[in-house]
């Protein structure tokens, strides 16, 4: 057993508990926030996408020891923003959006990646999508909204 | 019971390992997946886990006197968008996974996994990258082509742990990385090469070759390499059958289900083949 403090979408939280969890049965199970999904369960598909410090990360392989002082957004609280306002909407215009079970991970990694590079070229956009899999929309419409959004939020990021 | 300990400082780390018996863990990206359990349960560690991720004294990049010095804990990421770090690194990093595990991912997790197929051995090997093991009692500095012994083997002992890679810097008029995968971003290297030439006054001053996952190792041979020591680049061109011939013998790959090895020899001596008509 161990104690790991770190901040969850803004607040101090503190885990009591194994911390060989993994962080995405933590935030799933004891902060009740779903948006993050279980896909693959071993790094290949981006469902369980979180930003930590910032960068996106895959919850399913981050293991919880490795929480201690960091600090974790997830959609839910990414989802407060003005920067996941304009994200939100590029993928509506784009249609970016079909089962959406891809679709919070997808708007983590696109936040990750304008955080770090506000115009990324369409090369750029797609190593910064890489790790996220649709079976949905082709990509193509994703790829889109990033560009859209990073349009639109000139200045956002 | 397994132990499961967060030390805060790498001489506790270390006092630890010296007790035996205890992994070290850093990124996770690979042990989190070689002991995946159920959903919704931890993570089925076998051994004591030590956790170095957030090690203060092993993160960070020096570049000192002719050297890169990479600190065990630093992320593929951070490495990779360091000015500093040799190109050839930044580039093999960079088809690495994608940036969700190479946020996370570290070079000394690459090297201790030993894998084969590990991305980063082919360009660190060609580089002659140096990796600083320490103890409780003090630190040796190994070739990383020694470090690596075998498929997941390293000649590491249970109480050393990798503090540092040091990356001589060389000036190479030529260098090239590919790697051939299936999905570029995710893909698990079916066969790599990295190639390097220094020409001084018209003559091969420097050569070397490096192959990922078409064998047991990295495929290094420095006999064949200085073999061309002292020739032109017309010279090394016409003689390129030679050279094709030298590592056809090198070159045994196994076969495992991601490609046969006739196709991972045959792509292996294609690439090599490019590189040198390019030059
Ligand atoms: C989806 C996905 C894609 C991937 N794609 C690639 C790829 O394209 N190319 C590639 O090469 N790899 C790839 N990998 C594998 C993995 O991400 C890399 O090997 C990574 O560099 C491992 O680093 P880590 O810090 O996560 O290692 P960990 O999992 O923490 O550790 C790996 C091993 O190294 C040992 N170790 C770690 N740090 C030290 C230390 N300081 N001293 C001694 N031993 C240590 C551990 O005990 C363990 O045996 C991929 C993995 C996933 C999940
Ligand atoms: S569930 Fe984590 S990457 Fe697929
Ligand atoms: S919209 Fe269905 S997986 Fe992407």
């Amino acid at each position: 057993m161990a104690i790991i403090k770190f901040t969850l979408n803004h607040k101090q939280v503190i885990v009591n508990g194994d911390p060989n969890r993994r962080l995405l049965d933590v935030i799933r199970n004891d902060f009740n926030l779903k948006g993050l999904k279980e896909g693959c369960g071993e790094g290949e598909c981006g469902a369980c996408a979180v930003l930590i410090n910032h960068q996106i990360v895959n919850s399913c392989l981050y293991v919880l020891a490795n929480a201690e002082g960091k600090d974790i957004i997830t959609i839910e609280g990414f989802a407060e923003t003005k920067r996941f306002a304009v994200i939100k909407s590029a993928f509506e215009t784009a249609g970016a959006v079909q089962c959406g079970f891809c679709t919070p991970g997808m708007i983590i990694a696109t936040e990750s990646l304008l955080n770090a590079n506000p115009h990324p070229s369409e090369a750029e956009i797609k190593i910064g999508l890489s790790g996220n899999l649709c079976r949905c929309t082709g990509y193509n419409m994703i790829v889109e909204a990033v560009q859209i959004a990073m349009k639109a939020g000139e200045g956002l990021w | 019971m397994v132990k499961h300990i967060i030390p805060e400082t790498l001489s506790e780390a270390l006092k630890y390992l010296y007790q035996g018996d205890f992994q070290i863990i850093a990124g996770g990206t690979d042990l989190m997946v070689q002991n995946r359990s159920w959903s919704e349960t931890p993570v089925n560690f076998t051994k004591n886990m030590l956790y170095c991720f957030d090690l203060l004294e092993l993160k960070g990049i020096n570049v000192i006197d002719g050297r890169v010095e990479i600190g065990a804990m630093t992320t593929l990421e951070t490495i990779m968008n360091h000015p500093g770090v040799p190109s050839l690194l930044c580039q093999a990093i960079g088809e690495m996974a994608s940036p969700a595990i190479r946020h996370v991912a570290t070079l000394a997790g690459n090297i201790g996994n030993a894998s084969p197929a590990g991305d980063s051995l082919p360009v660190l090997i060609l580089y002659d990258a140096w990796v600083e093991l320490r103890n409780m009692a003090g630190f040796r500095m190994i070739l990383l082509k020694d470090l690596i012994v075998g498929p997941r083997k390293t000649a590491m002992h249970p109480e050393e742990m990798i503090v540092k890679i040091v990356i001589p810097i060389h000036n190479f008029d030529f260098e090239s990385y590919i790697k051939v995968g299936g999905r570029k971003a995710d893909a698990i290297a079916k066969v790599s090469f990295a190639g390097a030439v220094e020409i001084e006054d018209d003559k091969i001053a420097d050569i070397r070759l490096t192959f990922g996952a078409v064998g047991k190792t990295v495929i290094r041979n420095e006999t064949a390499e200085g073999a061309w020591i002292g020739m032109t680049i017309t010279e090394l061109k016409t003689g390129i059958w030679r050279l094709i011939d030298m590592y056809n013998q090198l070159i045994q790959p196994i076969d495992d289900q991601r490609s046969n090895k006739y196709y991972r020899k045959t792509v292996a001596i294609n690439l090599m083949k490019d590189f040198i008509d390019r030059l």
